[in-house]
Parts: structure tokens; C-alpha cells; sequence
């Protein structure tokens, strides 16, 4: 650039201003070369991006579907109340595995009632068709409802996660053949139900209410747990840090004097920030749990060190908020008599809290979608009984929480787990959107340029 | 009196203290607010405060005192033999509670009244089988030293409760009181309260510092008791990792290190370039247009959790590059491996670099372009010879910042990378990082007395201490070279 003797005099001359020299060609083609560079930058990130959304929402839609089994059960009197008392406290006493025969004996009465060729399958096989989460449910029915035994009722079961996957295209007749758990007569079977209206694949409301299950039924598994417990945890998280977030912004911004103290603050605040997530899992394992004894697994430990992850974030968003505020509001307040404490908790509080609230938003956002810590202190156990009701103390029951349970039926072996996990991110992701949506337009309706 | 019943009460006292004070203020001055010093709102949240601050704190304090005293008391039940050594104590004084909580449940669930308790003997018969009758489970029969212990914390803490109450109470009527006497005209109420939210903001902000504090400590005082069963310099330096829940394990660092470092180091190669040549387009050649649409969708990946980014890694980029580039290649077969985790977290960084670049970029001043383009410098000349270089201090923050994230980073390794802790070169292998073992050596039932499980606390020091000297040196580089245009 700055040689003003480079391309000597005589090689320009005689050409043509429109053709461009050989090195102007260059310079331009280095022009050019860098903004591919750039868009293909832009293009491999984008790409990236939408690939892995594309492919988490075609593995993991299928799991908001789900293939049930409808047939008429005979409650029989003699297998689940062989007193007949009608007494729940003594058909208490009969396992699933009596109520296990009653959906066999239907089942199999329903394919012979309705003429479908079993085709020598055994009934140890066609039971084995029939998830064992449905004699489970049919129990609970029966003993919140003891009117209906000796009474036919209409029983929708889940099928086991083999016959699901194969109407969702997961098995097909090649892998049945190599797998000890299904058979290609199953599954023709399974063909004959689905033309004869038995079998069908239904929206599954289980998935998202039901509790986890066992890695031998993944056609049972909900995210019922894992939904209340990050619930739990984000609401804790927003009581502990939003009252302390904004105390110490406040602190930080309008009362601090320039001193040592203060400068640790702001250097441990940055620090903090970038400090990794897994770290605040070993001090709540360390402090909470260890030291304080709580209890493992439950959603107010969880909540505690997800809050002093986000509290930083929370800290740095309400800090610019409040300097947005310009100083001609305090000085105003000032000029007519406000104490300092007035001037801040009656004028730049209210002026900073969209910006607030936006921060706090975003923060509980990423919040939500934190896993690393939640595994150490015992988060990823396997957790079926809902925790309590908020007032009953259920923050201290064990709980999961959604990334985590992605994580821990990511882990498991059936291929079925994979698309609940999928299926988990979507609700994980629907809730991320949601939370990100409300900040935007929060931003727009409240935001202020002064 | 329980603690939730102090706690009503000193609400309502709170409230007393805040409608007497303020209608005392008033009364004094019949009714002219003008010749109160502060406004009577301020007189009201004075007696509230004065109510309820002091005892809050004194109950507080009690909570924390009362179990280490009668602890420290309970001592004097058991032979010298039985509490040898500091866990017998802790395993027979976790007994004793049990014990006490359990008889307390009993007669709450009237299965013993009060004097059943009281006579209760351990040769009038099994007294485990008694309580379990009640819910609790106890692992063996009760020592007749326990049971007396038991009885004894029962009145300790029963005792100590009704002097709890009662002080907290005395204190917050003697507030009150004092708050009514001094409330009158002169008295300057705002002072006071804006002094107690002074000193309530002041405490909120060093919840940072006590954080900081606390993560040190933890890990510190585990690493400790780590390196008093295990050698400093094996664990520093061993080149093997193979721990062994039934003793004789080898816990060497440098495979750890070595897998982290090559995971962090592909997905720099995969992040910066990206992230770089992103930034830049969008900084110096994007129109505003597209500026606008392509920030935020990149942005968009900042949002995603990085959980994931792990199932991504584990189902459709592992069996990928396994299947397309690895098998062919004969470099292994292995779905996860140091590639898969190094490139997803790349992906994952890009952003992060990229809007971090963009805003460096942005900062250096116009002035310098249009010197440069006025000269007959190419956009392109200019970004790479004027921009830049001027950027450079704030690019490698930018970097070193990432770096220190994808060190530290855990559920995409934990996915992706496998859990075979091996120096090797191939980037097809699985490898394991810090972050992963830590995992694997925390999660699940642990006792907290073998070197297998607190190596995860040095493990976990070593990771704090490699991210924060990052984080400290691309702070430090930023303001070293900042104010150079200002």
C-alpha cells in the first residue's frame, strides 16, 4: 500500500482502465476471498445449528406419541378379591402380576373375539406385547374403584417400546429377527392389530406427566419429575438471587467508596463468571450436603448452587441497568431533598427494573438448561416418586431436573431412551424459547433510550 | 415453641413495632408531620426493624450454638473406647439423634406418652423394634450409654428451646420498648434505617467473595486429606489413571490433562477460524440488513444447553465421524472420541468467540480504517493490516477466555469423549478429561474416606486453578492494551 512505486510505471501503461492489472486482480480476489471466508464461517455455524435442531426434533417428536393397546379386561373377582369384601385394604394384597394375567386373558379373548390370527405366538409372548407399566395402572384403577370388579372395562395400554419403535419406523423385521426382546411374528402381528383398530399410535400426555420408569420399560417413561423439579429449582433459584443480585448491584453501583474491598468484589464477581459449572457442583457437595447435611437429590440444594452460578450473570446484567439510568434523574431527586437511599429505591430502582428483569430472565434461562453441577450432588438418580407439594416441604424431596434427566436416558442403552431424551430437549427447549420470548418483549415494551 | 412459631411472632411484633412507632411519631407531634425530623413511614420501619432485627439475629445464632454445646455435653455419656476416633463419635452422635427424634416422633404420633418415654429402659425389651413400629429405623439395638444419651439430648434440646423462646422474645419486646421510648421529634429515624439497608446491601455483595471463599476451602481441605493417603508428586506426575473402588489405585493427572488439553486444543482449531472470519464479515462487510438477522441466529447457539450439544455429539456426530471418517481410515472405531467432542465444543465456542471479536472490532476507532482506505488499502487490506493488529490484545482474551471455557466445559466430554484415560495421539480414540472424572469418581452412592472419591476434589482444584489463571491472564491483557485508543 504504501510502496507508491510498486507495479513499475511501464506496466500499467498501454492497458485497458476496465481489464484491471494482474495485481489488482489479486488484491481484489483477496477481497473477495475474505468474505467467502466469512459467509462460509457464517454458513458452517448456521448449518451446525440447524442440523442439530432438525435432527433432535425428528428423533425426539416421535416420543410425544405413543403406540397403546385397546381391548376389553374381565375385572375377575376370583384373581384380585378372592375374599370378596370389596375391601381396598385387601385386594391390596394382590400384586401386578395377578392383574398381569387379567390383561393376558383379555387380550388374548380380544384377538380370538375379533378373529385375529395369532399365528402360533405364544402367550407368554402376546402378554409380552403389553407394556408391564399397564397392570400396574389397571391395579391402581381397580383399587381407587372397587365397584369395578367383575365388571368388563375398557383397558388402553401402552405397548412395550419394541412394538412402539416399530410403528415408528425405529424396528424393523431385520433387527426383530437379532433381538431376543421382539419377534418378526410380533410384529406381523403388530400389523394385523393396527388394521383391525386395536393398536395405534396416540398423543402421549404420559410422557410429559408421568414419572421415569425403569430401563425395561421406556415406553412407561415421563417427565413429570424432571418438570416440577426444575420448576421448583427456578423458582427457588429466582427468590435467592434476584433480592441479592439487585442488593449487591445496587451496592456495587451507587454506594461503594473506591477501595480495597470493593475491588475484590468486582474482581471475584468476574472471576466467578467463568469459574466452570462443574466446580459449583463439587461445592455443593462439599458445603450443602456434606457440610450443612442436606439432603442429596433435592431441589433446594440443586437451587443453591445453581444460584451462585447465576448470580454473577444476575449481578453484571442489573449493574448495566442501573448505570442506563442517566445521572440527571439523581440529580433531580437530589436537588429536591431525596436522600441517597431515596433517590435510589424511589427513582432508579423503578427506571432500572425492565432491564432488570430482562437480565434476571435471561440468566434463569441459562440457568435452566445447567446439568454439569446438578450430576454431583446427586440429581441424576433415579427418581419415581413425585416430590411433595412446595408447601410441604417437597423442595426437599429427591427430584430430577429436565437436562438432567436428558442426560441420564441418553445414557441408557435402549435406542427407545435416545428418543425420550430428544423428546426431553424439545420440552426443555420450548420452555428456553418461552423464557427468551418474554425477556425480548419485555425489552420492547419497557425499554427506555434516554 | 418451635422456630416457625418464633418466627410468626417476631413477624407480628415487626408489625406492631412498625404501627405503634409510626403512631407514636405522629401522636407527638399531633399529627404535623412537618416537625418530625423524618417522615413517619420512616419512625415505623425503625421499630420494625428494631423488633425483629436484633433477635432474628440472636435466633440465628442460637440455632448454630445449641447443637455444638450439647454435643460437646453428650460427650460425657459414652467410655473414652467408644469415641475414640473423630467418625465413631460422629457415627454413635448421628445415633443419639436418631434416638431422640424417633422417641420425639413417638409420642407425636401417640404410639408412647411422655412417661412411657421417660421409664423407658433397653432390658424392658427391643426398643428398635419399638421404633420401628413409629418409622424410624435404626441399624442395630441401642446401647443402654445411647439410650441415656438420647434421653439426655431430649431434655437438652427441649430445655435449650424454651430458652431460646423466651430470650428471643425478651429481646425483641426490649427493642420494641426501646424503639417506642426513643421515637419523638428529633429522633432521626431515616438515618438509622438507611444504615441497616446500607449494611444489608454491603452483605448481599460479598456473597461473591464468600462464594469464592467457600469453593477454595471446600476443595482445599478434601485435597488435603487426598494427598494424606496419596503422594503429591504420583498425583502430579503419574502418567497412569486407573482407580479401584477395592484400594491400590493409580490416580496420575497427566492422562487427564493430556485428554483435556487435546480436546480443548481441536475445538480452538475448529472455534477461532470460525469465530474469527464470522466476526469479521459481520463487523466490516455484512450490511446492516444481514448484521441483524445473522447475529442473534448465531447468538442462538449461545442460548442452547450444553446438554445438548452432548446428545448431538453422542448420537449423530460420534457414529458420523466414525462411520465416514475414522473406519475408512482404520484409525479406530470408537463413536466417541476426541475429535467428536473437540468439534462439537468448537461449534459450541463460536459464538462466544465471535461476538466477543465482533464487539473488539467495533471498538477500534474509524479513524484508522478511513486512514487506510483513503490510502487505496482494500477493505480486505485494511482488516488485515490496520484492524487487526489493533484488535490483537483483545483477540487473544477473546481466545484464551474460550480456551479456559472448553477446559472446564463437561456434559459435551462427558458424552463425547468416552471415559478411557490414555495418552495417546490419534484424535479418533475416546479420551477422558478432568471434568469427565470428576463426574464419574462423584456421582453415585460415595463415601467421602477413600482416595478414589477426593481426588475429584484435586482434580477439581487443579481445573479451578488452570481456568482461573486463563481467565486472570486474558483479563489482564485486555486492560493491559485497551485505553491504547481512548
Amino acid at each position: 500500500m504504501s510502496d507508491v512505486t510498486a507495479g513499475a510505471p511501464g506496466a500499467a501503461r498501454g492497458q485497458s482502465l476496465l481489464a484491471g492489472s494482474a495485481r489488482t486482480r489479486a488484491r481484489r480476489a483477496r477481497e473477495w476471498r475474505m468474505k467467502a471466508y466469512g459467509i462460509a464461517a457464517i454458513a458452517i455455524s448456521l448449518a451446525t445449528l440447524f442440523f442439530m435442531l432438525a435432527t433432535i426434533v425428528i428423533d425426539g417428536a416421535p416420543a410425544f406419541r405413543q403406540a397403546t393397546i385397546s381391548f376389553p379386561v374381565t375385572v375377575e373377582a376370583a384373581i384380585v378379591d378372592k375374599a370378596g369384601t370389596r375391601d381396598p385394604a385387601a385386594m391390596g394384597k394382590v400384586t401386578t402380576i395377578g392383574y398381569k394375567r387379567l390383561l393376558s386373558q383379555g387380550f388374548i379373548a380380544a384377538l380370538e373375539a375379533r378373529g385375529i390370527d395369532r399365528e402360533g405366538i405364544t402367550d407368554k409372548d402376546l402378554t409380552a406385547m403389553i407394556s408391564d407399566d399397564a397392570a400396574a395402572r389397571l391395579r391402581d384403577r381397580v383399587l381407587a374403584d372397587p365397584a369395578l370388579v367383575g365388571q368388563t372395562i375398557e383397558v388402553t395400554a401402552y405397548a412395550t417400546g419394541r412394538i412402539d419403535g416399530y410403528l415408528k419406523g425405529r424396528v424393523t423385521r431385520e433387527s426383530a429377527a437379532r433381538d431376543s426382546n421382539v419377534t418378526p411374528a410380533q410384529l406381523d402381528l403388530a400389523d394385523r392389530l393396527m388394521a383391525a383398530g386395536m393398536l395405534s399410535l396416540r398423543f402421549n400426555w404420559g410422557f410429559l406427566t408421568g414419572p421415569d420408569a425403569s430401563d425395561l420399560r421406556p415406553e412407561a417413561a415421563g417427565l413429570g419429575v424432571a418438570i416440577i423439579g426444575s420448576l421448583y429449582m427456578m423458582v427457588l433459584v429466582a427468590i435467592f438471587t434476584v433480592p441479592v443480585g439487585v442488593a449487591a448491584s445496587i451496592y456495587l453501583e451507587e454506594f461503594a467508596p473506591k477501595n480495597r474491598l470493593t475491588d475484590l468484589i468486582e474482581v471475584n464477581i468476574s472471576n466467578l463468571a467463568a469459574v466452570p459449572s462443574i466446580v459449583f457442583g463439587i461445592l455443593g457437595l462439599a458445603i450443602f450436603i456434606n457440610f450443612m447435611g442436606l439432603p442429596q437429590s433435592s431441589s433446594l440444594v440443586g437451587a443453591l448452587v445453581i444460584s451462585l452460578m447465576t448470580l454473577p450473570t444476575i449481578i453484571i446484567a442489573t449493574r448495566a441497568a442501573i448505570r442506563a439510568v442517566p445521572p440527571s434523574i439523581r440529580d433531580a431527586a437530589m436537588g429536591i431533598g431525596a436522600s441517597k437511599m431515596q433517590v435510589v429505591f424511589h427513582h432508579v430502582l423503578p427506571l432500572a427494573m425492565p432491564g432488570i428483569m430482562t437480565g434476571t430472565i435471561l440468566g434463569l434461562a441459562s440457568a435452566l438448561g445447567e446439568t454439569a453441577p446438578l450430576l454431583l450432588i446427586g440429581m441424576v438418580a433415579f427418581v419415581t416418586n413425585f416430590p411433595a407439594g412446595p408447601l410441604e416441604g417437597g423442595v426437599m424431596d429427591p427430584a430430577t431436573a429436565l437436562p438432567v434427566q436428558v442426560y441420564s436416558w441418553a445414557s441408557r442403552s435402549d435406542p427407545a431412551f435416545i428418543e425420550r431424551s430428544s423428546g426431553a430437549i424439545i420440552v426443555l427447549l420450548v420452555f428456553l424459547v418461552i423464557m427468551n420470548v418474554a425477556a425480548i418483549l419485555l425489552r420492547r415494551r419497557f425499554e427506555r433510550r434516554w | 415453641m418451635s422456630v416457625l412459631l418464633t418466627l410468626c411472632l417476631l413477624a407480628v411484633l415487626a408489625v406492631a413495632g412498625f404501627v405503634l412507632c409510626r403512631a407514636r411519631a405522629l401522636a407527638v407531634v399531633g399529627g404535623d408531620a412537618r416537625r418530625l425530623h423524618s417522615l413517619p413511614g420512616y419512625y415505623g420501619w425503625h421499630g420494625a426493624i428494631m423488633a425483629a432485627g436484633p433477635a432474628l439475629l440472636f435466633l440465628v445464632l442460637w440455632q448454630i450454638g445449641q447443637p455444638l454445646v450439647i454435643e460437646e455435653r453428650l460427650g460425657g455419656y459414652f467410655p473414652q473406647a467408644m469415641i475414640a476416633d473423630e467418625a465413631a463419635e460422629t457415627l454413635i452422635l448421628a445415633d443419639v439423634r436418631r434416638i431422640a427424634a424417633g422417641l420425639e416422633a413417638a409420642i407425636a404420633s401417640g404410639a408412647m406418652t411422655a412417661e412411657e418415654v421417660a421409664g423407658l429402659d433397653v432390658a424392658a425389651g427391643s426398643l428398635r423394634d419399638r421404633l420401628a413400629a413409629t418409622g424410624v429405623a435404626l441399624g442395630a439395638e441401642v446401647a443402654p450409654e445411647t439410650l441415656e444419651a438420647a434421653q439426655a439430648y431430649r431434655a437438652m434440646a427441649h430445655w435449650g428451646a424454651v430458652m431460646r423462646s423466651l430470650l428471643v422474645m425478651g429481646l425483641a419486646l426490649a427493642g420494641l420498648a426501646h424503639a417506642i421510648r426513643v421515637t419523638g421529634p428529633d429522633f432521626r429515624a431515616r438515618n438509622r434505617v438507611e444504615r441497616v439497608m446500607l449494611a444489608l446491601l454491603m452483605l448481599a455483595s460479598t456473597i461473591a467473595i464468600l462464594t469464592t471463599v467457600g469453593i477454595v476451602l471446600s476443595m482445599l481441605s478434601e485435597s488435603i486429606r487426598f494427598f494424606g493417603f496419596y503422594p503429591v508428586t504420583d498425583f502430579f506426575f503419574g502418567l497412569t489413571w486407573s482407580p479401584n473402588f477395592s484400594g491400590n489405585s493409580q490416580l496420575g493427572l497427566l492422562p487427564l490433562l493430556w485428554g483435556t488439553l487435546y480436546i480443548s486444543a481441536i475445538s480452538m482449531l475448529v472455534a477461532v477460524p470460525v469465530g474469527m472470519f464470522a466476526a469479521i464479515y459481520l463487523a466490516e462487510f455484512a450490511d446492516a440488513r444481514v448484521r441483524a438477522v445473522v447475529k442473534p441466529l448465531i447468538e442462538v447457539i449461545a442460548g442452547i444447553p450444553t446438554v445438548v450439544f452432548g446428545l448431538f455429539a453422542l448420537v449423530t456426530v460420534g457414529p458420523l465421524l466414525r462411520d465416514w471418517i475414522a473406519m475408512p481410515m482404520g484409525l479406530g472405531n470408537s463413536g466417541s472420541s476426541v475429535m467428536t467432542a473437540g468439534i462439537v465444543i468448537g461449534i459450541l465456542n463460536v459464538p462466544f468467540i465471535s461476538s466477543l471479536v465482533d464487539d473488539i472490532i467495533n471498538a477500534v476507532p474509524q479513524s484508522l480504517r478511513d486512514g487506510s482506505l483513503g490510502l487505496g488499502a482494500t477493505k480486505a487490506e485494511t482488516v488485515a493490516q490496520v484492524v487487526l493488529p489493533a484488535a490483537l490484545p483483545g483477540i487473544v482474551g477473546a481466545v484464551l477466555m474460550a480456551a479456559s471455557r472448553a477446559i472446564g466445559e463437561t456434559m459435551i466430554v462427558t458424552m463425547g469423549a468416552g471415559a478411557a484415560a490414555q495418552l495417546n495421539l490419534n484424535p479418533f480414540e475416546a479420551m477422558t478429561t478432568i471434568t469427565v472424572k470428576i463426574v464419574s469418581q462423584l456421582t453415585g452412592d460415595t463415601e467421602f474416606n477413600s482416595p478414589e472419591t477426593l481426588v475429584a476434589f484435586a482434580l477439581g482444584i487443579s481445573l479451578f486453578v488452570i481456568t482461573l489463571c486463563l481467565n486472570i491472564f486474558a483479563l489482564w491483557i485486555v486492560r493491559k492494551y485497551r485505553e491504547q485508543y481512548e
